[in-house]
């Protein structure tokens, strides 16, 4: 195997790289033939490994002293030399999931390299340059930055929703499904918004993918299903970077089809899937749903006379009020907007065909209404493993203004939204909309309207924002109400459990 | 000029001035500035004085006070009205001091004297003097120059307050902000978040003003202003009063923002010239605010749930947060 390495990755064409990569495919398969389900599993970790290697190998290595191709040999080798130590041993999917990043063991080879995603690395040529390598592998275009970007987020992609992605496939594709397709012009167009609503389109376009799908000769479902998927996690990047949900989703779906059994008939396994994905939804999203308004309701966090305040359109928040409402809670609520999403007019809507009385105001005006609110419900997009809380821009600032004012503010998440990153400003890892949305005509002016020609001119309109964990008086998840610092230790159960 | 046609012609002037005050103050189309509303009072109180009929010092200051009234009830809004007026008392009580020719200290009203003297100063008023129309009206006229002068003389200070590479916050649009920064800009490089402040959004058109003399600028939403705090060296906003207790009356979403620099400890500083200055205390919560219609908010055309929905008129100008350290006031005279 080592045989087949060449000294310059760069100098061979793409024809030749897809052949050196089936010569691979096929010797290792001759190989695992033999061997049990637990290296079946290790095979699978080097796959992302080494499609994800090029496009996320951090240019941080001092030097290199030897190419790329050498140093994914030795790996290569390296991790054989593991699997086969492992031969005896039956490793619990689980924790096989876990080690997928390429850590290094501590040997002398190379340094521990921390794979960093590539939507935060955009001021860096040369992961864009394998980035865009990556898509053309997988067939799918890569969509240009759009505007002026401010410095502070250079590192960040800023796209135009006048240029979707799709304009550029042509149709129709043969390799993206259609399903996926539609998923990604609803993303980038903002008709599927929301964290909730984005997973669960999510899951059902996987759904509908996996109905369509029929396993190939000479190939394995479980991994062929899998690399299947990778294209459309891309692309549906591409046109909107991914939730923390939907990541979570996906890494879900991933294990789920991994761990189909290999000698398990095709329909049975299409159908095992599509009942772990149905089951997903019920139980991580729509009965979470229900636990935590029940939660919220019986424990008297909605209580008669309240003025309850909420910020934009949180589906989880408005599905709690809309309960409390049923049961004959007499409150009434404040509904907070903000430019230019204008997601609080959605929010209103709902409310107010309920029958809740409402009132509406601009996020300027919050610190003119918050004496009259008795509580703050806000929803998150993430619960981030410092406490952090990510949500849409301006939670943090409701927040703050609350603390300043002593009205207790409550977040309300599911735990599927738990993820383990680590961030304390709102700049390292955002998302930057459309600028042009920024744009608006007051009486016939337009103040903004040629803002591409000013050279000094930059628009900035960011999407989520981390609210600190001080700011925050609680949490309520499905499983109870927790303060916002026991995030790590949710986490910690959650992967014990699996 | 005949005696009759004077005293028509200057109630038709402060009849129209009433009238532009009322109609100018809906905070929708370009904001009439503080400082021409100064300008404007302090040039109407000065042909008051010049035209109208009194005989002494004491009239004077009655008729002036009477036409004050019914300005500052036009525009209660409109504070530089009411401190324009007082400036203006102020002055023909000093005129009159001084051609009485009583010295300045034996006038001063010391503590002591207000709490012993129990005669009442108004009978000193009632004294003619030839000479104090024209002096009046002479120091109307410096302090007319003095108004011109405000917005130039606090931009002078601006290389005091910002060095280079700076990153500076502002909010909505303060004409007397933009002079700072343009200022400024002149000789050092440093870049400008304006917050636009919906719904009016006057930051936009400051952002366009501000990156034509070629300072680095970008435009946030209201919500974003908590997020970019952190990056945030100064802010520097405007007012559009400055109360008794240190706290101000400025633009809606002010205090967000100072809550937030509080919070990132970031030195907060506001520029206002002297006519800002008011002995008012912010106490009558109802007529402390300025609510504008609520059609820029919620448009009639979502009449659907329009109708269901308790709107709450917009707010155009906010309260105080004197509870909050405001680093420097700059105010130039």
């Amino acid at each position: 195997m080592l045989s087949l390495i060449v000294s310059e990755g760069k100098d061979l064409t793409k024809e030749e790289k897809q052949r050196l990569r089936k010569e691979k495919k096929q010797q290792k398969k001759i190989k695992e033939k033999k061997d049990d389900k637990a290296s079946q599993e290790n095979e699978k970790e080097k796959k992302p490994v080494t499609s994800a290697a090029p496009a996320s190998q951090p240019p941080t290595q001092p030097t290199p002293t030897k190419t790329k191709a050498e140093l994914k040999a030795e790996r290569r080798a390296r991790q054989e030399a593991e699997r086969a130590s492992k031969q005896t041993k039956k490793g619990e999917t689980g924790q096989q999931a876990a080690t997928s990043k390429p850590k290094a063991p501590p040997s002398d080879l190379q340094p521990v390299v921390k794979r960093l995603p590539e939507h935060i690395q955009v001021d860096n040529p040369d992961v864009l340059k394998k980035l865009a390598k990556k898509l053309e592998r997988q067939q799918i275009p890569l969509r240009s930055d759009y505007g002026y970007k401010v410095s502070l987020f250079s590192h960040l992609h800023q796209y135009s929703r006048k240029a979707p992605l799709t304009q550029q496939l042509s149709i129709p594709s043969t390799v993206i499904h259609p399903a996926i397709v539609r998923l990604g012009l609803q993303y980038s167009h903002g008709i599927v918004a929301g964290s909730n609503a984005r997973s669960v389109a999510l899951l059902h376009a996987f759904k509908q993918v996996i109905r369509d799908y029929t396993t190939p000769q000479n190939e394995e479902l479980s991994r062929d299903l899998v690399n299947k998927l990778k294209p459309y996690i891309s692309f549906l990047n591409q046109c909107r970077p991914l939730s923390a949900s939907m990541g979570n989703a996906i890494k879900y779906i991933k294990k789920e089809i991994s761990n189909i059994p290999s000698n398990c008939k095709e329909d049975e396994a299409k159908n095992k899937l599509l009942n772990c994905i149905e089951s997903y939804i019920n139980e991580k999203i729509i009965l979470a749903g229900v636990a935590i308004a029940k939660c919220a309701i019986e424990k008297q966090k909605i209580s008669d006379g309240d003025v309850i305040l909420v910020y934009g359109c949180s589906s989880l928040v408005n599905h709690i009020l809309c309960k409390a409402f049923e049961k004959n809670r007499k409150f009434r609520v404040i509904v907070v907007d903000s430019r230019p999403r204008l997601e609080g007019k959605e929010a209103l809507r709902r409310l107010v065909q309920k029958g809740i009385s409402c009132t509406y105001v601009l996020i300027s005006a919050v610190s003119y209404i918050l004496p009259e609110v008795s509580k703050v419900f806000l929803g998150a997009h993430a619960l981030l493993a410092n406490g952090y809380v990510m949500s849409r821009v301006g939670t943090s600032q409701i927040a703050l203004v609350a603390k300043a004012f002593n009205v207790p503010v409550l977040v309300c998440c599911e735990t599927y939204k738990f993820c383990d990153r680590v961030q304390t400003d709102s700049f390292v890892s955002n998302e930057l909309d459309d600028p042009d949305d920024l744009i608006v005509t007051r009486k016939g002016t337009t103040p903004l309207e040629g803002w591409e020609n000013e050279s000094s001119l930059g628009l900035l309109n960011l999407v989520y924002d981390v609210t600190p964990p001080d700011f925050v008086d609680l949490v309520i998840t499905e499983l109870g109400m927790i303060p916002c610092t026991s995030v790590p230790v949710v986490l910690r159960v959650k992967n014990v459990d699996q | 000029m005949p005696g009759p046609y004077k005293e028509t012609d200057l109630t038709e002037r402060v009849e129209a001035f009433l009238s532009d005050l009322k109609r100018g103050g809906t905070g929708a189309g370009p904001l009439r500035g503080s400082a021409e509303t100064a300008r404007e009072t302090t040039a109407l109180l000065r042909k008051i004085t010049a035209q109208a009929r009194w005989s002494s010092a004491g009239d004077l200051m009655e008729i002036i006070r009477k036409d004050g009234r019914r300005m500052t009830a036009a525009q209660p809004s409109e504070t530089t009205v009411g401190n324009m007026i007082r400036r203006v008392l102020k002055i023909i009580r000093e005129e009159y001091a001084r051609s009485r020719g009583s010295s300045e200290e034996a006038d001063q009203e010391s503590l002591h004297k207000l709490l012993t003297s129990g005669g009442l100063s108004e009978e000193n008023f009632r004294q003619p003097f030839a000479l104090l129309k024209s002096n009046v009206i002479e120091a109307i006229n410096e302090l007319l120059t003095e108004l011109e002068g405000t917005t130039d003389n606090i931009a002078m200070q601006a290389l005091e307050h910002i060095h280079s590479n700076e990153v500076i916050m502002t909010i909505g649009r303060s004409r007397t902000v933009e002079a700072f920064l343009k200022d400024a800009a002149r000789k050092r490089k440093f870049h400008v978040i304006v917050a636009e402040c919906a719904p009016f959004c006057q930051g936009h058109e400051m952002a366009t003003n501000l990156s034509k003399a070629g300072i680095e600028t970008t435009v946030i939403t209201d919500a974003a202003i908590f997020a970019v705090m952190s990056r945030v060296n100064k802010v520097i906003i405007g007012t559009q009063t400055v109360l008794a207790n240190g706290g101000l009356r400025a633009i809606n979403g002010t205090h967000t923002l100072a809550l937030a620099a509080k919070h990132h400890s970031t030195p907060l500083i506001v520029c206002a010239p002297m006519f800002k200055l008011s002995p008012q205390f912010p106490n009558e919560e109802d007529t402390f605010h300025k609510f504008v219609s609520p059609h820029e908010v919620l448009p009639f055309t979502e009449g659907n749930i329009c109708n269901k929905t308790d709107l709450n008129h917009v707010p155009t100008f906010g309260k105080s947060f004197s509870d909050l350290d405001i680093s420097s006031l700059s105010g130039f005279f």
